[in-house]
C-alpha cells in the first residue's frame, strides 16, 4: 500500500532548499483539503451504495402490516416472523439444499479437469495449444442463450435411470445442471491454471521424471500442490458463480422442489406477491452464502477475479 | 500473467519441456487428460451452438420429432429484422445498455479505484462496500431494487413525493433496471482497474509527480496510456456483459413491456409457449455473431503475450 502514500513524502526530501520548501508546506496543505475531499465523496458514495442492502436488511426485520400503515420510511413494527416465515413456508432450508447439491460437485469437477487440461497444455507447449485454449476460454464468454435449443433437446433425449433423476432424462435433473456448468466454467479455469502453472520451473517436473513419476502423478504430487492459491481462488468465485446461477436452472429444470435457491426465490416472489418484506428476509437469506464466503475469503475472491483478467 | 506470482520464485524465462521420449502410458494420460475437459466442452457447449446455427434457418416448433423441422431458409432472419418489432426494441435496449454501462459504472469504477489506490486508510473498507453487490446474483440484485422502485411503499418514491411505476412503465423502466445493473457492475470495474493500477512501477508515477505535474495531468498522460491492457480488457468485458444481460430483466417482468432484451427474447420464444425454435436460434445466432467479434478480441488482448 505504499506505493502511493502522501505525495509530499516524496517531494519533502528532494526539494531542500528554502522557497521550495515553503511551496512543499502549500502544496501538502492544498494536498490535506484534497484528502478531506476525497473521503467525503467516498464516505457518501459508500453509503449510497450499502444502502439497498441496508434497506432490504432493516424492512426484512418489519412486519408488512405496520409498514402499511405507518409507510416504509417509518420505524418501528420489528419481528422476525419474516424470516421464520420464509424458512418454513418458503421452503428455504430445502432450495439451500438443491444449491448444494448442485453447487459443490460441480466446483470439484470444474477444478479436477479443468487442472488436467492446463496441466497439459502448459506442459507440453505444441503450436495447436493456441486453439484449444482459445476453444475453452471463448466458451466461457459465450452467451448463454446462444446454445439453449440444442442442449434442451440432448438433455430431453439423454435417459437417465429412475434412481439418478425423476424425470427419466438429463433435462431436469441435478446431473444436468452439474454437467452444463462444468462445461461452462471449465474454460476459465483453464485459462487461469494454464497461466499459473507455466511459472512452475521445469526443472521440478524433470526431476519428478527422473525420479520415474509418470505424468499424472507429476500433475497430481508436483504442480498441483503448487497451485493451491489459484486453486483456493477459483474454488472460491465458481461457488458464487454457479450459486448465483439463475439462467441454467429456469431453463433445464421444470420441477419446482428440484430448483436451486436463486431461481427459487422467484417462486416466493411469486407466492407473496405482495409482501414485500417477506420478499426481503427471503433475499437476505439467498444472498448470506455468498457474502460469508466473500467476507471469509476476500483475498481469494478478489484475486480470482483479476487473475484471468490482467497482465 | 503477471498477477499470479510463482509459488517457487522460478526462472521467469519459459524453457521448453524437457525433451524425453514419452512412454506409451504417458501418452494415453496426455489423451484423457486433455480430451476429457475438451470433450465436455466441445459437446455442450460448441457441438449445441453448432447446431444452435443450423436451426437458425429451420421453421419449427420444436415438438414434433426432427422429422417436422422445415428448412426456410433465411426467412428467420428476414423476419426477425421486419416483422417482429420486439427485436428492434430489444436491439435499441441492448445499445442502450451498453452505452449506459460505459457511461457510469465504467467511469465511476475507473474513478473509484484511483480514488482508493492512493493508500487512504480505510481503504480496504471501502473497497469491500463497493464490490459486494458484485458477489449478489443478478437476480438478487433484481429483488433487492424492487424493494427501491416498487410503486407503493418504495424508497424512490417516497422520497420524490411521486407515484412513478418505475419498473412496469415502459418508458422508465429500462433506466431504472440499468441504474441497478450498474450498481453490480461498478464494483467488478473497480476490481479489474485496481489491480491494473498495482502492476504500474510506482516510479513512473513519482517522477511524473516531481516533474510537477499533478495527480490529475499524471493519470491523464501517464497512468492511462500506461493502463492500456486494462482499459481494452474493460472494454470487452463490458460489451460482453451488455450482450449477456439477461436475469434483472428475466425476474422484473420476463423481459417485456419496455425491458425487451436479445437474450430474454431467445429464451422466451425457445423456453416460452410460442415455441418457436428456429426463430429463436436466428436470434441467437445474431446474438452469437456479434459476441464472437468480442470474444476473438478479448483472446487477443490475454494471449497476445503467450507467443
Amino acid at each position: 500500500m505504499t506505493m502511493t502514500t502522501p505525495l509530499a513524502d516524496h517531494s519533502a526530501p528532494v526539494h531542500r532548499n528554502g522557497p521550495r520548501n515553503k511551496a512543499a508546506v502549500a502544496n501538502r496543505r492544498r494536498l490535506s483539503t484534497a484528502h478531506a475531499a476525497m473521503y467525503l465523496l467516498l464516505t457518501a458514495l459508500a453509503l449510497l451504495w450499502i444502502f439497498p442492502l441496508l434497506w432490504a436488511l432493516y424492512n426484512s426485520f418489519r412486519d408488512y402490516d405496520y409498514v402499511l400503515t405507518h409507510g416504509y420510511l417509518s420505524v418501528g413494527g420489528f419481528t422476525l416472523s419474516n424470516y421464520t416465515e420464509s424458512w418454513e413456508v418458503g421452503g428455504i432450508p430445502h432450495y439451500f439444499l438443491n444449491s448444494m447439491l448442485i453447487t459443490i460437485p460441480a466446483v470439484l469437477l470444474i477444478l479436477f479437469i479443468g487442472s488436467m487440461a492446463a496441466f497439459v497444455l502448459a506442459r507440453f507447449p505444441w503450436k495447436f495449444n493456441v486453439i484449444m485454449l482459445a476453444v475453452f476460454i471463448a466458451g466461457n464468454l459465450l452467451p448463454q442463450q446462444t446454445l439453449l435449443t440444442p442442449l434442451f433437446r440432448l438433455y430431453n433425449a439423454i435417459p437417465l435411470p429412475y434412481w439418478m433423476s425423476s424425470s427419466g432424462s438429463l433435462y431436469d435433473s441435478y446431473w444436468g445442471l452439474i454437467l452444463v456448468h462444468v462445461a461452462f466454467q471449465t474454460g476459465f479455469c483453464v485459462f487461469v491454471l494454464s497461466n499459473y502453472m507455466k511459472t512452475v520451473p521445469p526443472e521440478l517436473l524433470e526431476a519428478a521424471t527422473v525420479d520415474g513419476a509418470g505424468l499424472f502423478r507429476q500433475y497430481w504430487q508436483v504442480v498441483l500442490p503448487l497451485c493451491r492459491p489459484a486453486l483456493a481462488a477459483l474454488a472460491t468465485l465458481m461457488i458464487t458463480w454457479i450459486y448465483n446461477d439463475f439462467f441454467w436452472a429456469l431453463a433445464l429444470m421444470v420441477s419446482g422442489d428440484k430448483l436451486p435457491v436463486t431461481t427459487a426465490l422467484q417462486n416466493l416472489q411469486g407466492s407473496f406477491f405482495t409482501d414485500t418484506n417477506l420478499l426481503a428476509a427471503g433475499s437476505v437469506l439467498v444472498a448470506l452464502p455468498t457474502v460469508l464466503v466473500f467476507v471469509a475469503l476476500q483475498r481469494h475472491f478478489v484475486s480470482g477475479l483479476t487473475m484471468g483478467a490482467n497482465k | 500473467m503477471t498477477s499470479t506470482v510463482p509459488p517457487q520464485t522460478g526462472t521467469e524465462t519459459r524453457t521448453p519441456a524437457p525433451k524425453i521420449r514419452r512412454s506409451r502410458s504417458d501418452r494415453w494420460t496426455i489423451a484423457v487428460m486433455l480430451g476429457l475437459p475438451a470433450a465436455i466442452v466441445m459437446g455442450l457447449v460448441w457441438i449445441p451452438t453448432v447446431f444452435t446455427v443450423i436451426l437458425s434457418f429451420a421453421r419449427w416448433d420444436g415438438i414434433g420429432g426432427t422429422s417436422t423441422i422445415e428448412w426456410i431458409g433465411t426467412q428467420n432472419y428476414v423476419d426477425a429484422v421486419q416483422a417482429y418489432p420486439p427485436f428492434q426494441q430489444a436491439l435499441h435496449n441492448n445499445v442502450l445498455w451498453l452505452a449506459f454501462l460505459f457511461v457510469f459504472p465504467t467511469i465511476l469504477g475507473i474513478f473509484l479505484a484511483v480514488l482508493l489506490d492512493r493508500g487512504l486508510k480505510g481503504s480496504r473498507l471501502y473497497q469491500s462496500i463497493f464490490y459486494i453487490p458484485v458477489v449478489l446474483s443478478m437476480a438478487l440484485v433484481g429483488f433487492v431494487w424492487q424493494l427501491i422502485y416498487s410503486t407503493d411503499g418504495g424508497v424512490l418514491n417516497t422520497i420524490l413525493g411521486t407515484d412513478v411505476d418505475w419498473l412496469g412503465n415502459p418508458d422508465v423502466n429500462i433506466w431504472a433496471v440499468m441504474v441497478a445493473a450498474s450498481w453490480r457492475h461498478t464494483g467488478y470495474i473497480m476490481l479489474l482497474y485496481l489491480a491494473g493500477l498495482k502492476a504500474i512501477d510506482p516510479s513512473v508515477r513519482e517522477a511524473a509527480l516531481m516533474d510537477g505535474a499533478g495527480p490529475v495531468r499524471t493519470f491523464f498522460r501517464i497512468v492511462f496510456p500506461l493502463m492500456k491492457p486494462t482499459n481494452l480488457l474493460i472494454i470487452v468485458i463490458t460489451v460482453i456483459e451488455a450482450l449477456r444481460a439477461f436475469d434483472l430483466v428475466w425476474v422484473i417482468n420476463k423481459g417485456r413491456n419496455g425491458l425487451e432484451l436479445i437474450s430474454a427474447l431467445v429464451t422466451a420464444n425457445v423456453v416460452g409457449e410460442a415455441g418457436r425454435v428456429g426463430f429463436g436460434s436466428a436470434l441467437a445466432t445474431i446474438m452469437l455473431v456479434i459476441s464472437l467479434v468480442f470474444i476473438a478480441l478479448y483472446l487477443w488482448i490475454v494471449m497476445r503475450s503467450d507467443d
